[in-house]
């Protein structure tokens, strides 16, 4: 018997609480995240659609395209995919959010390659923690069951979910394709790298629209203070490491060096003044992970 | 001009205030910041400040060019010790002289309360029952890989579709 044939759902019900502004909206190189992320997906699925809350269903921006409305309300993500495979379901669904702007069509395809629909969902593997991403994977039908089993004990968590179940797990060829983004910080770092990237010819393909260096290493020097010098033993060190950002920087060296502190606890500077843990670094970048202050 | 600094000897408040002395002014409010032998219920034996340095200068001038733009003080000034202290030592002092009293005392308030949130400053204790911790972030530690957890218990109503790493920042 031959796999469910395959629809899209790009997710935009979400309430962007730390945005506090419509994700889906949000622009990068002049598009709108939601026409970027339903541009890459629908050539890949028999059908695209957008997930909506009952109260976005006349929303000109969503109503553009075909729309599926969550059918419990206020469960965040889960709704949506619940809504989706309640909805058709002999389908398998690939699921995006739609604030994923580094997302490109290589991962999506490679997802796609490797989806195993005798299992319950095909994910990657966060490269932040390891833990399935659930918002940008394949759920088959039968996952429909699993995902009514979990609402009933009050499980909405679609990571927890996908952590328990029997679910295809792949590595991300591109670290960085998933990384999201919540904050207003965040989209300007985000817009700023998409639109060098853009502007540069390499860009030309949609695999391009990484942050140059990506999968070539960097030259790094790293102080620690406090806490962090006592855990890692050193006052400063200087490594040639294949991090992007001072996240994937900090992740590292947290395995590496044993740190305890958890990364939304510290602030980050670079070159003596603070930054944002999604700036791309640059070779001979000095980065600083700051733990929380206590001065006076 | 506004001046923020770090100290590895004692701080001499006499001649951090002649620096503020200005003819427009005829308000002069200080603030010191002095070592306690208590924290939290422990007994404190003494303290070591950590500063990193170039920010710290940089964060501290720029919250005294607020303090002074938004309480339209003359002259404001701060000096950190780092390093070592014992009990009653001197470790913070703040300064400011303006035309009138109200607006020194509320830039001076205004400068001590952001450098202790703000700068990066650090502080160890060491405590009499022969422990000791730095200040604020000991209850952050955590084992590695727990993002998760918060997620897991994000509250019931109204979820953000988002599937956020933790990225808010724990301060500042």
């Amino acid at each position: 018997m031959s796999a469910p044939a395959l629809y899209g759902l790009v997710l935009t019900g979400g309430r962007s609480r730390r945005m506090q502004r419509d994700k889906a909206s949000l622009e990068y190189a002049g598009k709108s995240q939601l026409a970027r992320a339903m541009e890459l997906l629908t050539p890949l699925v028999a059908r695209c659609f957008v997930s909506v809350r009952a109260d976005q269903l006349y929303d000109p921006h969503r109503a553009a395209y075909d729309t599926i409305a969550d059918i419990k309300p206020n469960l965040g993500p889960i709704g949506g995919i619940h809504a989706a495979l309640h909805a058709y379901p002999d389908h398998a669904w690939l699921i995006l959010a739609c604030d994923l702007p580094f997302l490109d069509r290589a991962t999506l395809q490679h997802l796609i390659g490797r989806r195993a629909d005798t299992r319950i969902a095909t994910a990657y593997r966060s490269s932040f923690d390891a833990l399935p991403e659930p918002l940008c994977a394949i759920f088959e039908p039968r996952s429909l069951a699993v995902i009514e089993e979990s609402l009933t004990r009050g499980q909405q968590c679609p990571r927890a979910l996908l952590s328990g179940a029997d679910v295809e797990l792949l590595d991300l060829p591109n670290p960085r394709a998933l990384d999201n983004v919540n904050t207003g910080e965040e989209y300007v770092a985000a817009k700023a790298t998409i639109g060098t990237a853009a502007a540069t010819p390499a860009a030309a393909t949609p695999a391009a629209a990484v942050p140059s260096g990506a999968g070539a290493s960097r030259r790094l020097q790293v102080r620690y203070f406090a806490m962090l010098r006592e855990q890692a033993g050193r006052s400063t060190e200087e490594l040639e490491t294949q991090a992007t950002t001072p996240r994937e920087l900090y992740e590292e060296l947290r395995r590496r060096r044993g740190l305890t502190l958890a990364p939304e606890f510290l602030r980050v500077a670079v070159n003596d003044e603070f930054g944002d843990w999604r700036s791309p670094l640059a070779d001979g970048d000095t980065v600083v992970f700051l733990p929380p202050v206590a001065g006076g | 001009m506004n001046c923020f600094s770090l100290h590895e000897t004692p701080l001499q408040p006499e001649l951090l205030r002649k620096e503020l002395q200005d003819p427009a002014c005829g308000g002069y409010a200080a603030f010191e910041g002095w070592v306690r032998d208590f924290n939290d219920g422990r007994t404190v034996l003494r303290l070591e400040y950590e500063g990193f340095a170039p920010l710290a200068v940089r964060e501290g001038e720029r919250i005294l060019a607020e303090a002074q733009k938004r309480f339209g003080v003359e002259r404001a000034r701060c000096a950190h010790r780092v390093g070592p202290l014992a009990i009653g030592e001197l470790a913070v002092w703040v300064g400011v002289s303006a035309a009138h009293r109200g607006e020194a005392f509320d830039a001076c308030r205004y400068i001590i309360d952001e450098v202790k949130h703000r700068v990066p400053i650090w502080k160890k204790e060491y405590y009499q029952d022969g422990d000791s911790g730095w200040v604020n972030c000991e209850r952050c530690a955590a084992a590695p890989a727990q993002p998760h957890a918060s997620l897991a218990a994000a509250a019931p109503e109204a979820p953000d579709h988002g599937h956020g790493h933790g990225q808010g920042r724990g301060h500042g």
